[in-house]
């Protein structure tokens, strides 16, 4: 009745040459499963990572030529909405004059234009607080205590040269990456 | 009583089916089938190599140039590409700059509202946008096309039988229709406005003779002759590329695949074998 | 039930203990497909179907959660969305081909699955509601695969949809609201469509369900063996645990790597041209045919060409059709013989490789155009296919004389390999 025995216990877990051998290709046969199983999970993981039309639409041109000193225009960049303002010179001054240092999040109006395009100002329509929609790119909006924007959902004042000034957002609004690709119209992204 | 049931059923269903077959039998003596045009004259697609054939198969990315270009200067006129982006073409080897500028000269405009004044107008397309199609609608399409609708080619390899060989056995199948054809079948005479093409299922098609002569592209320095055989050969190339864009990164994942799962098949065995070493089953 | 000398769960670290005290989750995981579940050692390759199937389902359920995040169930955007995962989506194309070619291979386990439990008559008692859960199981799966097969938008998929819920005007009287009513209006469209995704999402864990019930009936008298005599001792099984994981865990080495070589070299070979092209209320495609594994029943449908008397031939088919499936309900009742496995069967054993050619046949006409001889070629088959069932399987088991039993699954084992057991 050998041959009848249930030696599965031995053969798992038995010393000897042999056996150790057996349990070695065990174990691979496992670790394979378990390699294989952790590949077949990484493309679905990647699939829900942006698809090759959204990152196509990631750049978006603007034309400037309609866009008169002391207004705005909303866009869209990477379907978030996207401030194009063009600058007066008293606005420019103004933005100029505010003592850096003493920001919150310390940039000049240098930092965050274009060199010899300083008039054109293209931030991103996000507040940096929680993500609402700031006032003051449209014609009447309330643009906030520093004339810039002001976002209504909890009371954030940005200047005009989209830093913050006032209110419970941490950092300036942001810019984009941008170029120029003529006088008259910019490439964002 | 369940198998008085079943055998009462069994014998309804099975006696009918066989007193179906033998009234058809009988029909199909007494009544043979009517041969057909069809039947008798269509032809399966030619025999063609390409090197995206078999497993380790890659595109030729001078063919599929060649092939975008006769797509561009010939089919482009009535055939939309509606599942095809510019930016696409990226993978036949072009460039950001050569994609932006053929998306630019595209002789046919993407439909778009006017920024200024919201009515219906056209811009130039991006390379972003999929190629726009030449008719606004079918039944535009059809008004241009004696009543018939070019079809979409996005798709068109994998939506026929040996789509790839089809393309290019029905570019270079046109021909008279033959007098046996006539003889056998007096009533099938090829209607005007259609052509005769034993590679298209019902023989005749409203679609004229696209290539025609050779050099009707120009191919470029070192590129083989752009014979109508070349350039049919070519197109149908790219047309496989437009269907299966992932050819190439599937089959080379596949092997990837293939070689671990041999290994870890392997390894599966021989552990299934240890464990049952010592049971006899 | 189990056998009683089944192994105990005894858990070793402290945290399962804690869990299987407050859960005993890892108890019913044990006795269900770990060493608490005593199994016949005998088992041949033929029963890693079952463990393959619920590895299939699987394989459905991730792919398709996962393309269900890119698809739109909207006639206007269907098959744009389908190709939008094919070209745009990341790894989209390998989640479609795995979904569209994984239905297949379900199906081929399945039906491996299903011929068997026929060889070996797995459906006698006391495995009958085995049986009946399974073939719940397989009509939940038709259904689905029905649905799913609609929603790219394909020209298959519309008059696919158009010719199977015709099946259900054929009915008298009620035939034609039932068909408006599954559709939701006169012709496959928006509420189709719809509500085909819906169920094509909800059948799945429907299916899970009923397989989990499916497990538990079997592991009331325990899993059949190709002796067909049932467990008499300890000696007789082996725990599933590790033995037989080990032989399914080769099992799915060679699915997959079948599996594999479909998705990776030859992804629409089991696919219809016809449904990369998009859904055309106006024209039918110059042959319609459904997917392979519905074509041994599309052959019966089309197989009655002649009207009954008052039964017209449409009607006569759909009522073949749904019958071929449901007189399998009955099989452990028609079928008398006390002596299970096709081993022990002569008689039984050629009828049965007679039913495999017969549904093989069956399938190739119903893939074929419906023009002769395929007509006439199914018709015989049909026939031959309703006769096996319902009036020889009854036959043989009152006229037939089986071989000799073994004693005992190990006297047939020690057989095998020449000794005699003491």
């Amino acid at each position: 009745m050998a041959t009848l025995e249930n030696t599965a216990d031995q053969a798992i877990s038995a010393d000897g040459g042999g056996v150790r051998r057996r349990d070695f290709i065990n174990i691979a046969a496992v670790s394979f499963a378990g390699v294989g199983g952790v590949v077949a999970v990484l493309p679905l993981v990647n699939q829900m990572n942006p698809s090759a039309d959204v990152l196509a639409m990631a750049s978006t041109e603007v034309d400037l030529s309609g866009i008169k000193p002391g207004q705005a225009i909303k866009t869209t960049y990477r379907s978030q909405p996207l401030f194009v303002r063009h600058l007066t010179p008293e606005e420019i001054a103004k933005a100029d004059a505010a003592d850096v240092a003493s920001l919150r999040d310390p940039q000049t109006l240098d930092q965050r234009t274009i060199a010899g395009k300083k008039e054109w100002l293209v931030t991103m329509g996000v507040c940096t607080h929680l993500g609402c929609v700031p006032l003051g790119a449209g014609e009447g909006e309330n643009k906030g205590e520093f004339g810039g924007y002001f976002c209504p959902c909890h009371g954030s004042h940005y200047d005009t040269a989209g830093r913050i000034r006032k209110g419970p957002a941490p950092k300036n609004l942001e810019v984009p990456p941008v170029t120029f690709t003529s006088d008259t119209a910019i490439l964002v992204g | 009583m369940v198998r008085i049931g079943a055998f009462l059923i069994g014998l309804f269903f099975s006696g009918w089916l066989l007193v179906s077959f033998l009234m058809g039998a009988v029909a199909y003596v007494s009544e043979p089938p009517v041969p057909t045009a069809e039947k008798e004259f269509h032809l399966h697609p030619k025999h063609v190599s390409y090197s995206f054939d078999g497993p380790l198969g890659h595109y030729d990315k001078a063919q599929l140039q060649r092939g975008f270009q006769v797509f561009s200067e010939v089919c482009s006129a009535c055939h939309s590409l509606k599942f095809v982006s510019f930016r696409d073409l990226a993978d036949l080897g072009y460039n950001e700059a050569e994609i932006k500028a053929i998306a630019k000269n595209w002789k046919i405009k993407t439909p778009d509202i006017d920024p200024k004044t919201g009515e219906m107008a056209t811009r130039e397309p991006v390379p972003s946008d999929k190629f726009p199609k030449p008719f606004a609608n079918n039944v535009a399409a059809a008004a241009a096309n004696n009543n018939a609708i070019p079809p979409d080619l996005s798709l068109m390899t994998k939506a026929r039988h040996s789509g790839t060989a089809y393309v290019y056995s029905l570019l270079t199948g046109y021909q008279q229709q033959p007098a046996e054809l006539l003889q056998k079948f007096p009533d099938v005479k090829t209607p005007a406005g259609l052509h005769y093409n034993p590679y298209f299922a019902n023989l005749n098609l409203a679609m004229a003779p696209p290539l025609t002569a050779e050099g009707q592209v120009t191919y470029g320095e070192g590129q083989p002759k752009p014979t109508v055989d070349q350039m049919a050969k070519d197109v149908a190339a790219f047309l496989t590329w437009t269907a299966e864009p992932k050819m190439e990164s599937r089959k080379s994942a596949g092997l990837a695949v293939l070689l671990f799962l041999l290994v870890a098949t392997t390894l599966a065995y021989m552990s299934y074998r240890n464990i049952w070493a010592e049971t006899k089953h | 039930m189990s056998f009683p000398w089944a192994n105990h769960y005894t858990p070793k670290a402290p945290l399962m203990q804690w869990i299987d005290e407050r859960l005993p989750l890892p108890r019913l995981v044990y006795n269900a497909v770990g060493a608490g579940y005593p199994v016949p050692r005998n088992l041949n390759y033929f029963w890693n179907f079952g463990v393959l199937s619920g590895l299939a389902l699987m394989i459905q359920i991730v792919t398709g959660i996962v393309m269900a995040m890119h698809y739109g169930a909207n006639e206007l955007v269907a098959f744009g969305t389908v190709e939008h995962v094919m070209r745009d989506v990341n790894g989209g194309w390998l989640m479609r081909y795995a979904h569209a070619n994984g239905a297949s291979f379900f199906f081929i386990v399945v039906y491996l699955h299903i011929f068997r439990g026929l060889y070996y008559s797995s459906y006698k008692a006391p495995r009958e509601m085995v049986w009946l859960l399974g073939l719940i199981i397989f009509l939940l799966m038709m259904a689905t695969a029905f649905m799913g097969y609609v929603l790219p938008w394909g020209q298959m998929s519309y008059w696919g949809a158009k010719v199977i819920t015709g099946l259900f005007g054929a009915i008298p009287v009620v035939g034609e609201p039932i068909q408006t009513w599954l559709l939701g209006g006169f012709a496959p469209g928006n509420a189709a469509l719809n509500r085909f995704f819906s169920l094509h999402y909800l059948l799945p864990f429907v299916i899970a369900g009923v397989i989990i019930l499916h497990i538990w009936a079997l592991h009331i008298p325990g899993s059949s063996n190709p002796t067909g005599v049932e467990v008499k001792g300890p000696q007789d099984t082996v725990p599933f645990h590790p033995y037989y994981t080990a032989k399914d865990g080769f099992g799915a080495g060679i699915f997959f790597i079948l599996f594999a070589i479909a998705v990776y070299f030859g992804p629409n070979f089991l696919g219809h041209p016809d449904n990369y092209i998009e859904a055309n209320p106006l024209s039918t495609p110059a042959h319609i045919v459904p997917e392979w594994y519905f074509w041994p029943f599309y052959a019966i449908l089309r197989a009655f060409t002649f009207d009954f008397f008052f039964i017209p031939a449409k009607l006569l088919g759909v009522l073949a059709m749904f019958a071929s499936i449901l007189l399998l309900f009955f099989l452990p009742w028609l079928d008398t013989s006390p002596v299970r496995s096709g081993n022990y069967r002569p008689l039984f054993r050629k009828f049965f490789w007679i039913l495999v050619l017969d549904v093989l046949v069956l399938g190739y006409c119903g893939g074929a155009p419906a023009e002769e001889p395929f007509v006439m070629i199914s018709q015989v088959a049909a026939a031959y296919y309703f006769a096996h069932f319902l009036i020889i399987l009854p036959l043989i088991a009152a006229f037939e004389k089986p071989l000799p039993l073994p004693g005992s699954i190990t006297e047939a084992v020690l057989a095998k390999h020449g000794e005699a057991a003491e």
